[in-house]
């Protein structure tokens, strides 16, 4: 990709961005959307962040214990160091990873759809301003789920963890629990719940970016969804880095 | 009245439309016909500013749309109803929600009045009792009945219709172009109408105009269809042995 085409490429994303960011034409509509949104977006990505928490929280705590066969650490530093690594890491970035996966592919083919069949057509025809007809609802959407998928992915990633330690015998519940609240910084969860807001406002526009400008027939969309997920990835392992140099 | 003043379009170096000049006039049924490819759906297109144009200008109503900004442009296309080759038929919508949408989104009708006025559109087009199923779940020729519904469904004051009866049965085609021609006439709507269908020409044409490697090349009614001596027209309109014996026999 030459210089040229990324400077293009970029461009292009924040004149859409500008189209999407304005007043909907039918607030009762737009508010129609951003509920169905709600649940394509965010209630069905629960059971998925969920599971995968459950496991992380679990591997989480046994790889801890297995790395600190030093008798003179205390066991209740296992809680306390998967509970630092779910809240700082894993429940926003890897979850933000996961669900670029789920809901930016998702995004991409139900947007690119639209555009090859020309129902993207159709709405500017009528006078619609499909980009934030079809992209603002999922933005807002992403916004309001993104959060509380967060906040999900801590409880159910401790309690993983949790389960672990007690059923291995590696780390006694009372250790763990008091481990989970030894030297808490309650800010941590906000860092994580600004992180995850950011990565959800990347994936829904990012892919719906490139669900919009699909080009062709069913194989162009196809490629739409492969590069939503793919440059939806990058962006947000950039700016983890950049949110975390500021934040912390 | 929609006026093109020598409207160009290209495709890189492929030049799809070659200036080309008319007027469509309220409540006339217009037809633009042309082999496949000849560039019908680009002209439409570039009539509602689907695609831009490289050179010439547009005007409804002595509005010039080819200069318009976007804001502008939105007022006019909600006084246009277009009916998509493909259909273009919301697919996570019911065939009832699809003809409602433009009412929803520009009218001040209450929801119940919206579901009335959208049935009895549906009803026009003579789809009846398939409210709730979706656009997959129906026929190629029946989604492009619910596509014109959906398009009069506001009353526009333009109609744009590319191929309204491809797929459809003689005697559905029939009543869709009579649907057609008594709405025009019925709110004085200005239309524009590509077909393949000679059949429908010959039957509610007001004014035809043939485009052949991206110029106008012929216009005038359906009278003067059967009577022409442009060779391309001649080649187009009595392809097949039967209209050719029927132009014998006609003219
Ligand atoms: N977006 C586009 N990019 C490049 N070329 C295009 C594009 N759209 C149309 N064309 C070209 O313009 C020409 C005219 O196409 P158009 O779709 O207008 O034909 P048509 O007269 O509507 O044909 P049909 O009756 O089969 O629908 C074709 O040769 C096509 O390849
Ligand atoms: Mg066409």
């Amino acid at each position: 990709m030459s210089l040229y085409n990324f400077f293009y490429y970029i461009g292009r994303y924040f004149m859409l961005m500008r189209r999407v960011v304005t007043k909907p034409d039918d607030s009762k509509l737009f508010f129609a959307n951003v509920s169905r949104e709600i649940i394509v977006i965010g209630y069905n990505s629960i059971t998925i962040v969920a599971i995968i928490s459950l496991f992380m929280g679990a591997v989480l705590t046994l790889q801890t214990a297995y790395n600190m066969t030093n008798p003179l650490y205390p066991d209740y530093l296992i809680g306390l160091g998967t509970r630092d690594s779910i809240f700082l890491e894993f429940s926003s970035t890897i979850v933000g990873l996961i669900l670029a996966g789920k809901v930016g592919s998702n995004i991409a083919s139900e947007i690119g759809t639209m555009r090859v069949t020309q129902q993207i057509d159709a709405l500017e025809i009528m006078g619609v301003n499909s980009a934030n007809f079809l992209i603002l609802p999922k933005i807002v959407a992403a916004l309001c789920t993104f959060p509380f998928l967060c906040l999900i992915s801590m409880i159910v990633g401790i309690s993983g963890g949790w389960i672990a330690g007690e059923l291995s015998g590696e780390v006694p519940t009372s250790q763990f629990v008091y481990g989970i609240q030894y030297l808490f910084i309650p800010y941590y969860i906000l860092y994580s719940l600004i992180k995850i807001s950011f990565f959800g406002v990347i994936i829904t526009s990012i892919s719906s970016y490139f669900g919009y400008f699909t080009n062709g027939g069913a194989l162009e969309v196809g490629h739409s969804s492969t590069k939503a997920v793919v440059n939806s990835t990058l962006v947000i392992l950039i700016f983890n880095l950049i949110l975390t140099s500021i934040l912390l | 009245m929609i006026e093109l003043q020598h409207i160009s379009k290209s495709f890189k170096d492929f030049k799809v439309l070659d200036d080309i000049s008319t007027t469509f006039q309220e409540g006339k049924v217009n037809f633009t016909i042309g082999k496949s490819g000849s560039g019908k759906t680009v002209l439409l297109k570039s009539i509602v500013g689907l695609h831009e144009i490289d050179a010439g200008r547009i005007l409804f109503h002595n509005r010039d749309f080819t200069n318009m900004d976007l804001k502008q442009r939105k007022e006019i296309r909600k006084e246009i109803g277009m009916v998509f080759q493909g259909g273009a038929l919301f697919d996570s919508a019911t065939l009832e929600e699809n003809v409602m949408f433009p009412l929803k989104m520009f009218s001040n009708l209450s929801y119940e009045e919206c579901r009335e006025r959208a049935n009895f559109c549906l009803k026009r087009v003579e789809v009846i009792n398939k409210n709730h199923l979706y656009p997959a779940e129906i026929s190629g020729g029946m989604q492009k009945r619910v596509a014109i519904a959906r398009a009069i469904a506001l009353n526009p004051k333009y109609l744009f219709c590319d191929e309204p009866n491809s797929g459809l049965d003689p005697i559905t085609s029939i009543v869709i172009d009579n649907l057609i021609k008594e709405i025009i006439l019925e709110f004085n709507i200005t239309a524009v109408i590509n077909t393949h269908d000679m059949n429908s020409v010959m039957e509610i044409a007001d004014n035809i105009i043939f485009i052949h490697q991206g110029k106008k090349w012929w216009q005038g009614n359906k009278e003067e269809i059967w009577r022409t001596d442009n060779e391309e027209l001649n080649d187009l309109i009595f392809a097949s042995e039967l209209t050719k014996k029927l132009k014998k026999f006609y003219v």
